[in-house]
């Protein structure tokens, strides 16, 4: 059971929680191992997948989750056009309430938006991003990944290398590994890191060979092109030099490090092609083991919902 | 036409005079000040032992919004706010729609106010068309309308050598460059203070650099070129520094001023009690605790001249939206008062006559307004504190055409009592009566 009936950020779970979470989703997996991959838990419930951003990994990891537990689904991609035309977020909600969903998927690039939305509207808010704040069901599908292969996460050395500043899976991610235990390491090129990184509860380092060092888990974070006309790094090529992932820097962590990246990659900018296919990578399992994350924090939260009424 | 306000603590710091005294207004003028004056004649308003007979209060940074954006604040609502919060006059911000760069404008506003009949409204004009920076605004033609000073709030005026001229320029004429200080390029697209939480929360940043920077610049410019420069809203701990450092070389036409939120709230806001509370989102941002102890210092030694509140109404439905797209800004009229005896007074941080050197004697001086002081003969503008009263900030009963602000269900010490302009009561607090 789940204190909160909405999902907006891994700040809000308890570690006893998180391992609900992880617990349920294991039972998950099951159901996708079976001739039929369906159960009839969200039977009669509707859950909408509002995409103010385009995701199309996130977005159809949610709705295969959702079609698995049969939920009603309907999903709309909000045009940014539409919101520049004035319409507001609230308006886009009222219309939505009117078919009185059960939970609300929501991705938005503004930071904060489905906490906006949580005191807003009636239904169920699952944050599937907002902005660079938190994407908790990518956390929770990471840690999953993570216990797969390390049977815990206390005790883990995990390093997170890229872009720190502009990424919510960062900060969701080391909020979950703090809460239950590891030892995160974050590392990035000075002009990528968040003020007062260290107050996250991290070791900030701008080397990725200290990062990498020993590490159990390697975290590859997304770097966009973008970051070079805010004067964030020079070039993607010397970005590769000083910070991507090779198979010579694999090399100085444990012998059974697992390469992790949320996807999509940008090869040769973050991580060298032969590190993502090779095999340390888990890059794919992240995959697969979202779709049961996602319908464990479904079933969580509508059970939270059943128990309410 | 008499009053004669009987009792009470009467200070007035620009006259040296704080104790026991009567005040006798006749026709819209000071006529007496002494002990036991006579009521013969007289309509008489009973100060309550304990209350404060303050010269009027005088808030040199508010934005009425008229013309344009009647839907946020009108010169009407805006002037009743201020009368509300005890402040006797206002000065206007020149960022309307359309910007007042113009005599006609600086005009309407000033026969908006007149009929209004609440609080005096000292129009800013633009220090450049448009607000644009690049050409400046006919400067002495606005001042013969009624300009008081200028400035491009909103946006600061980015280039060194318009900020050049206008001091220049302003000097020649007598009248302040006011600027709001923010590089931008170091502020970008951020919407919160650059620092743990709004890292935390995944906002944007804006250094208090963005700040410093220019204020840094702007006081060389004005030791160049002798021009009288307010530096508005402060709100980091290096431009304190930097003001300090100019006052401590004798730049005497270097003046600054702090806004109410900057020395009360920090970033935390941003986060507690609830996350992305639009109602905390300001320009200047709210700043870390020690830029906030640093304005508290400022305010305690000296160093800033003036409170003022940078009162920015915005309607509800504009700030329902997402944190990154809410309007910068938070209405501040009918806070003030109730912020500087909490904070400032009853927290043993100033007393009582500096206060109202904060809210009266300074914004006079720093802007050469009449006012600021109970001298004989001066217009009878006088504000009536209840500086022990008990308030619990409302929201929804602000006079503001707006609500938002950060303060609501706050319960603070220190209440105004009445308001007087030119003679006339144009605000009794009846809860206290
Ligand atoms: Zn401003
Ligand atoms: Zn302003």
């Amino acid at each position: 059971m789940l204190r909160s009936r909405h999902l907006l950020g891994i700040a809000d779970l308890t570690p006893d929680e998180i391992t609900l979470v992880l617990d349920t989703a294991e039972a998950m997996t099951e159901i996708a191992a079976r001739p039929i991959k369906k159960v009839p838990t969200l039977r009669g419930r509707t859950v909408v997948n509002l995409f103010f951003e385009p995701s199309t990994r996130t977005r159809t990891s949610f709705e295969v989750a959702e079609k698995r537990l049969s939920a009603d689904t309907l999903s709309i991609a909000v045009a940014q056009s539409s919101v520049t035309k004035g319409e507001t977020l609230l308006d886009t909600v009222r219309n939505l309430e009117a078919m009185a969903p059960d939970m609300i998927v929501m991705r938005h690039a503004s930071s904060g938006a489905p906490h906006l939305l949580a005191r807003l509207c009636r239904s169920a808010i699952i944050n599937a991003g907002d902005g660079m704040h938190e994407h908790p069901t990518q956390a929770l599908l990471d840690a999953f990944t993570i216990r797969e292969h390390k049977k815990r996460l206390a005790g883990l050395k995990v390093a997170i290398v890229g872009d720190l500043l502009h990424s919510r899976v960062l900060r969701s991610n080391v909020q979950l590994l703090n809460k239950m235990g590891a030892d995160v390491w974050a590392c990035a090129p000075s002009t990528l890191m968040p003020a007062e990184l260290p107050r996250f509860g991290v070791t900030a380092t701008a080397s990725i060979d200290d990062a990498v060092a020993g590490a159990d888990v390697v975290m590859m974070l997304r770097i966009q092109h973008e970051r070079m006309h805010g004067h964030f790094i020079p070039s993607t090529r010397e970005y590769f030099t000083l910070f991507g992932l090779t198979a010579d820097r694999v090399r100085r962590a444990k012998p059974d490090v697992i390469i992790m990246h949320p996807g999509p990659m940008n090869r040769g900018v973050e991580i060298d092609s032969d590190v993502a296919d090779g095999p340390y990578s888990v890059i794919l399992e992240q995959v697969t083991n979202g779709v049961a994350v996602r319908m464990a924090v479904l079933y969580l939260l509508a059970g939270h919902e059943a128990q309410a009424d | 036409m008499k009053l004669l306000l009987k009792g009470g603590r009467l200070i007035d710091p620009a006259a040296g005079r704080d104790g026991e005294f009567d005040l006798l207004i006749e026709d819209g003028r000071v006529a007496r000040i002494g002990r036991s004056l006579p009521a013969e004649g007289a309509q008489v308003f009973e100060i309550q032992r304990g209350w404060i007979v303050a010269p009027g209060l005088i808030d040199i940074h508010v934005h009425l919004r008229e013309p344009g954006q009647e839907h946020k604040e009108t010169i009407a609502t805006g002037t009743a706010s201020a009368v509300a919060g005890g402040f006797t006059a206002v000065a206007c911000m020149p960022n309307t729609d359309p910007v007042n760069d113009h005599p006609g404008i600086t005009e309407l506003i000033l026969r908006k106010a007149a009929e209004a009949k609440q609080a005096r409204v000292y129009p800013i004009g633009a220090v450049s068309l448009g607000s644009r920076g690049e050409q400046m605004s006919e400067l002495a033609a606005q001042k013969a309308a009624g300009c008081v000073a200028f400035t491009d709030d909103g946006r600061p005026v980015a280039s060194a050598l318009l900020m050049r001229r206008a001091l220049e320029y302003a000097g020649m004429l007598g009248v302040p460059i006011v600027n709001h200080c923010e590089d931008p390029s170091l502020k970008g697209d951020g919407v919160a203070h650059e620092g743990f939480h709004a890292a935390r929360l995944g906002l944007r940043g804006i250094p208090g650099v963005a700040e410093s920077i220019m204020v840094e610049r702007d006081i060389a410019l004005a030791e160049l070129t002798g021009g009288p420069y307010h530096v508005c809203h402060m709100s980091a701990r290096q431009s304190l520094r930097a003001v300090r450092a100019a006052k401590a070389r004798g730049l005497t036409n270097v003046t600054c001023e702090v806004a109410p939120h900057h020395f009360v709230l920090t970033d935390e806001a941003l986060e507690t009690p609830i996350r992305y509370d639009t109602n905390v989102k300001m320009n200047p941002p709210l700043r870390e605790a020690a830029d906030r102890d640093a304005m508290l210092e400022g305010i305690a030694d000296g160093s800033v001249d003036v409170i003022a509140t940078d009162h920015a109404p915005h309607h509800a439905d504009e700030k329902l939206v997402e944190f990154d797209r809410a309007p910068f800004g938070i209405v501040g009229l009918e806070t003030c008062v109730p912020l500087v005896f909490d904070r400032l007074v009853h927290a043993g941080r100033i007393g009582v006559a500096r206060a109202i050197e904060l809210l009266s004697t300074n914004p006079a001086r720093v802007f050469r307004l009449p006012g600021g002081t109970l001298a004989d003969g001066a217009a009878a503008d006088v504000t009536i504190l209840a500086p022990d009263a008990p308030v619990t900030i409302s929201a929804a009963a602000l006079r503001s055409k707006s609500k938002n602000t950060p303060f609501d269900g706050w319960r603070l010490r220190g209440a105004v009592a009445a308001t007087i302009v030119g003679g006339d009561v144009v605000y009794r607090n009846d809860g206290l009566q």
